[in-house]
């Protein structure tokens, strides 16, 4: 059964993936990759991914499709006609595709336990790491304290991309005497439902920050939803209203507070005798270090996470509100 | 038949690859090439995630009478590669606002006609 809902679904990814081709309305291309991802995620789960597709459904359908809108929005939504001739490329493709196939034969066949990628450092994970770091879900202490350096590495990133970001289009605050003419004043039900829903979504933020350790979940995902759930309070009621309630500026502010939070605990550990990022050392009990260690740093890649999402889609809003003023 | 299970995610995955390459190579409208790219990227996650399976095990998170895992590894490269993702898909969509404000135009032979013009 499991075969067959792989089966499908993946079918269902390639027909979708082939359709955004001959697509010339960009927006109907924009909603299609939307569905690409939910259907991503929901084949992440059927491979016992269900961290990685918890992050795709939020970030890939939600945050991404969000900010490609913004850009729509202000670039126009028709491709224009293509004078090209497409067999080219079509050739390039139709090559590249066949020698990679030819590759695949090489490839271990699918699920067999006896891979070589089950056999280098996996099993130490699932077998020591509940006992090391003390946490149900692997993933969780792999991300946090095996590979607590890639992680803030990537933390890191997603800081660099806010500030790239923010120096190419930066976030246009309206002056006083414009009137303001966005958020959705005419949807009374959006409103209604929009207020009902927000404080069950930053709930659900942050239940996902801290089960993170126990269930699927952790920072990267739950800054993440907690950055949506004030993507639809700007989106219905308008930037200037949201802008009162977090401000670009606190977000300024909030992106480099996570990554230094992640940094300083890796700093104090050396402090107290350890290695960078060595969270056996932070508490008397090793285990309960890395507890420590885990929530800590996790609190800073949401922290971060959260900011850097939420200030580039004010930074894409601003200028879509702008275009529509001028 | 049992070949072909075998190999079926592998094939959907370069499948979608070039799909996502052929956006990129042919689409002449910038947001577009954007949306290609952002296939290609999902392709190579499935293709991590693929090789992370184990059948008959089940999601790495410890359960009770539970004694065979998927493998923790590739879900930890991935799920941090997708926020790092979509982070670099904002840069590359500010990018394009800043060439729309520039040239007045994302359609790639337009604004190059514009730098040979120049």
């Amino acid at each position: 059964m499991a075969v067959l809902i792989d089966l499908v679904l993946l079918a269902m990814l390639a027909i979708t993936a082939l359709r955004v081709i001959f697509l010339k309305d960009l927006f109907a291309v924009v909603m299609l990759f939307g569905i690409y991802s939910f259907l991503s995620a929901l084949i992440f789960v059927s491979l016992d991914a269900v961290d990685v597709a918890f992050t795709e459904a939020s970030v890939g359908a939600g945050i991404s499709t969000v900010l490609m809108l913004g850009t729509l929005a202000l670039t126009g939504r028709t491709e224009k006609e293509n004078k090209h001739s497409s067999l080219l490329p079509f050739l390039v493709v139709v090559v590249t595709g066949a020698a990679l196939v030819y590759g695949t034969l090489d490839m271990p066949p699918f699920g067999h336990p006896d891979n070589p990628v089950h056999e280098h450092v996996a099993p130490r994970y699932i077998e020591q790491s509940p006992k090391e770091v003390g946490l149900p879900n692997m993933v969780t202490s792999v991300l946090a304290s095996y590979r607590g350096f890639d992680t803030l590495g990537e933390t890191v990133v997603v800081f660099a991309a806010a500030i790239g970001v923010m120096s190419l289009l930066g976030i246009r605050r309206r002056s006083e005497d414009e009137t303001p003419e966005s958020g959705l004043k005419e949807h009374q039900v959006l409103r209604v439902v929009a207020k009902l829903l927000i404080p069950f979504v930053v709930l659900f933020a942050l239940y996902v920050q801290f089960h993170g350790d126990f269930g699927p979940g952790g920072g990267f995902q739950a800054g993440v939803i907690a950055a949506a759930a004030f993507i639809l309070y700007a989106l219905v009621y308008g930037l200037p209203l949201a802008f009162q309630v977090i401000g670009p500026k606190f977000l300024q502010l909030l992106a480099p507070f996570g990554v230094l939070l992640y940094a300083s605990v890796g700093l104090y550990s050396m402090f107290k005798g350890g290695l960078f990022l060595d969270y056996n050392t932070l508490a008397s009990d090793p285990v309960a270090g890395q507890h420590y260690g885990i929530i800590i740093i996790e609190l800073g890649v949401g922290i971060t996470v959260f900011a850097v999402m939420l200030s580039i889609f004010y930074a894409f809003a601003s200028q879509a509100e702008r275009s529509n003023v001028q | 038949m049992s070949f072909i299970i075998d190999y079926y995610n592998y094939w959907i995955v370069v499948f979608l690859m070039m799909t996502g390459f052929y956006i990129v190579i042919s689409a002449n409208n910038l947001v577009k090439k954007i949306v290609g790219l952002n296939i290609f990227q999902t392709s190579v996650f499935m293709l991590y995630i693929t090789m992370g399976k184990v059948s008959g095990g089940t999601a790495p998170i410890v359960a009770e009478g539970v004694t065979l895992y998927s493998n923790p590894l590739p879900h930890v490269l991935i799920l941090t590669a997708i926020v790092v993702g979509v982070a670099t898909t904002a840069v590359g969509l500010s990018l394009i606002v800043r060439i729309k404000r520039a040239y007045g135009t994302v359609e790639e032979n337009e604004f190059q006609n514009e730098d040979d013009a120049i």
